[in-house]
């Protein structure tokens, strides 16, 4: 039987509400900088939400970063993103845009409400007015759930596995375990895995329709995403995408690659919507299980976990998230890690979410620091009762870590958990 | 219009359908669409809505069929624009 193989991250992409690229986005990160913003137009539309993180690209950055087909045709922001992530990522990672026969490397690019986009709005406007002709071609690629995928592959030209996962708020994440596996067991050598969401009111409308939005903070919509505050009020939705290369060690040091970090293990289960699992609640046993089974695959103890990248959304359910973390790292309250949530500064960027934030946790691991929690003035009380406050950063920690643990947690009751660790030969 | 403005806003119209950025510099008349300017077939469509847009007119379906090369295409635009 052929041994495991190592999987090691070699790029990076993003593009995040609070940074457009790599740089921009570490900077952020250290400089607790919220890219949160007041969103024109959802008052008028009668929302409670009216704010929300949307990443600032210009038509100029688009013409400067994208092949021009993509820069000046595409609509799809969810498809602009995740371009733009996804070539960050590759080059990062030193790897050229002629490689043809790549037949080891694969993509795996998940989204989320892939047609909900703004950029339906006028399509479908056109539809119902008898002028379907006038959607023209680029409309099906463009609303169609591999269509992240495809576009990036247009531009890549890889040969191996091609494909789009989809699973709410885990998508991000489970887009990376995937890639994981498969170079693991040894099927592909290079996997470029990320997840995009795209942004407007088509998506929104939906969670402002059920209650789950931030709507206190529509006057100072910075302090809207306060993840593990006692008066967090909802989450605050966004858009954006990140991008990882894998490659298995053995091929990125054939190379001479730059290792960024590497992953150990991970675990995806659902709490089967029972037991206090539903459509929009975990079950709690089953995010203990797969905290505890992703330490187990990952070869470690709780007591060597240096921070903990939460999902923590701003929501009522952080408390329970923290006590799932508590109940399955079996710490005390003195011995729990660092944790911190990078939502508290890009809000929800639902299927982008776990991909952008394991950017955040594989800068945090390779450049030595633990990011703040904004708007923390008052940390829910549930929660001061599981971790010590110290190890609830308010502010940037310089700080040499070893091992993240990242999780995301998702509608359908289902769970992804990653173990990541700073590279070690 | 003349014929020459009116190739002037096709070329800018078919640019970005094109990856290869020198292609237009050197489009004759005879330049076909999909074989020479490799243009993907399916974006003949969106050319077509495009050139509605800038020249204001209306190409029916049966005449996408004829504007295989640069200058059938100026034709089809100069007929509609006289029509």
């Amino acid at each position: 039987m052929s041994q495991k193989k190592r999987v090691v991250i070699t790029g990076l992409g993003v593009v995040a509400p609070n940074g457009l690229n790599i740089n921009e986005f570490e900077t952020a990160l250290r400089s607790g900088t919220s890219g949160i913003r007041k969103w024109e137009g959802l008052e008028e539309l009668n929302f409670k939400c009216q704010i929300g993180g949307r990443p600032a690209i210009t038509q100029e950055y688009k013409d400067e970063h994208l092949p021009q087909f993509i820069a000046k045709k595409l609509r799809n922001n969810a498809v602009i993103y995740a371009c733009l992530s996804g070539l960050e990522a590759w080059k990062d990672s030193g790897l050229q845009l002629d490689s043809n026969q790549q037949r080891r490397s694969g993509i795996i690019f998940g989204s989320g409400a892939m047609a909900l986009d703004e950029f339906i709005g006028a399509n479908i406007d056109m539809l119902n007015q008898g002028q379907h002709r006038k959607v023209g071609s680029r409309s099906v690629p463009e609303s169609m759930s591999s269509g992240a995928a495809a576009f990036l592959n247009g531009i890549l030209g890889l040969q191996g596995r091609i494909l789009s996962n989809s699973s709410a708020c885990i998508t991000g994440s489970e887009a990376i375990l995937q890639g994981f596996e498969m170079i693991q067991s040894g099927k592909m050598d290079r996997m470029l895995c990320g997840s995009t969401e795209g942004d407007g009111q088509y998506i929104w409308g939906g969670f402002d329709a059920m209650r789950v939005l931030c709507s206190d903070a529509n006057d100072n919509p910075t302090y809207g995403s306060r993840p593990m505050s006692a008066s967090s009020s909802g989450f605050v939705p966004s858009g954006g995408s990140g991008a990882l290369v894998l490659e298995s060690l053995e091929i990125a040091q054939a190379r001479g690659a730059e290792i960024y970090a590497e992953i150990l293990g991970g675990e995806v289960n659902s709490g089967g919507q029972q037991n206090g699992g539903s459509m929009t609640a975990q079950n709690p046993e089953a995010v203990v299980d797969c905290i505890k089974t992703t330490m187990n695959n990952a070869g470690i103890k709780s007591t060597e976990i240096d921070l903990i990248s939460g999902h923590l959304t701003s929501t009522k359910g952080d408390p329970y998230e923290i006590k799932n973390w508590s109940n399955a790292l079996g710490l005390s309250k003195e011995e729990m890690p660092y944790i911190n949530s990078t939502k508290s500064m890009i809000g929800h960027c639902v299927a982008g979410a776990g991909s952008i934030e394991l950017v955040a946790g594989v800068l945090q691991l390779s450049k030595s620091f633990i990011h703040p929690n904004l708007n923390l003035e008052e940390i829910h009380p549930d929660i001061l009762g599981i971790v010590d406050q110290k190890k609830i950063p308010k502010a940037t920690i310089e700080k040499d870590i070893n091992i993240i643990l990242k999780a995301n947690f998702g509608f359908g009751d289902l769970n992804c958990c990653i173990a990541l660790k700073k590279f070690d030969n | 219009m003349t014929r020459e403005e009116i190739k002037t806003e096709l070329l800018s119209i078919i640019d970005p359908y094109i990856d290869e950025k020198e292609v237009t510099t050197n489009v004759s008349e005879q330049s076909d669409l999909i074989n020479d300017l490799n243009i993907n077939s399916a974006h003949l469509v969106d050319i077509v809505l495009d050139i509605e847009d800038k020249f204001d007119i209306m190409i029916e379906d049966d005449f996408i069929g004829k504007m295989d090369t640069v200058g059938n295409a100026l034709d089809i635009i100069q007929e509609k624009l006289e029509g």
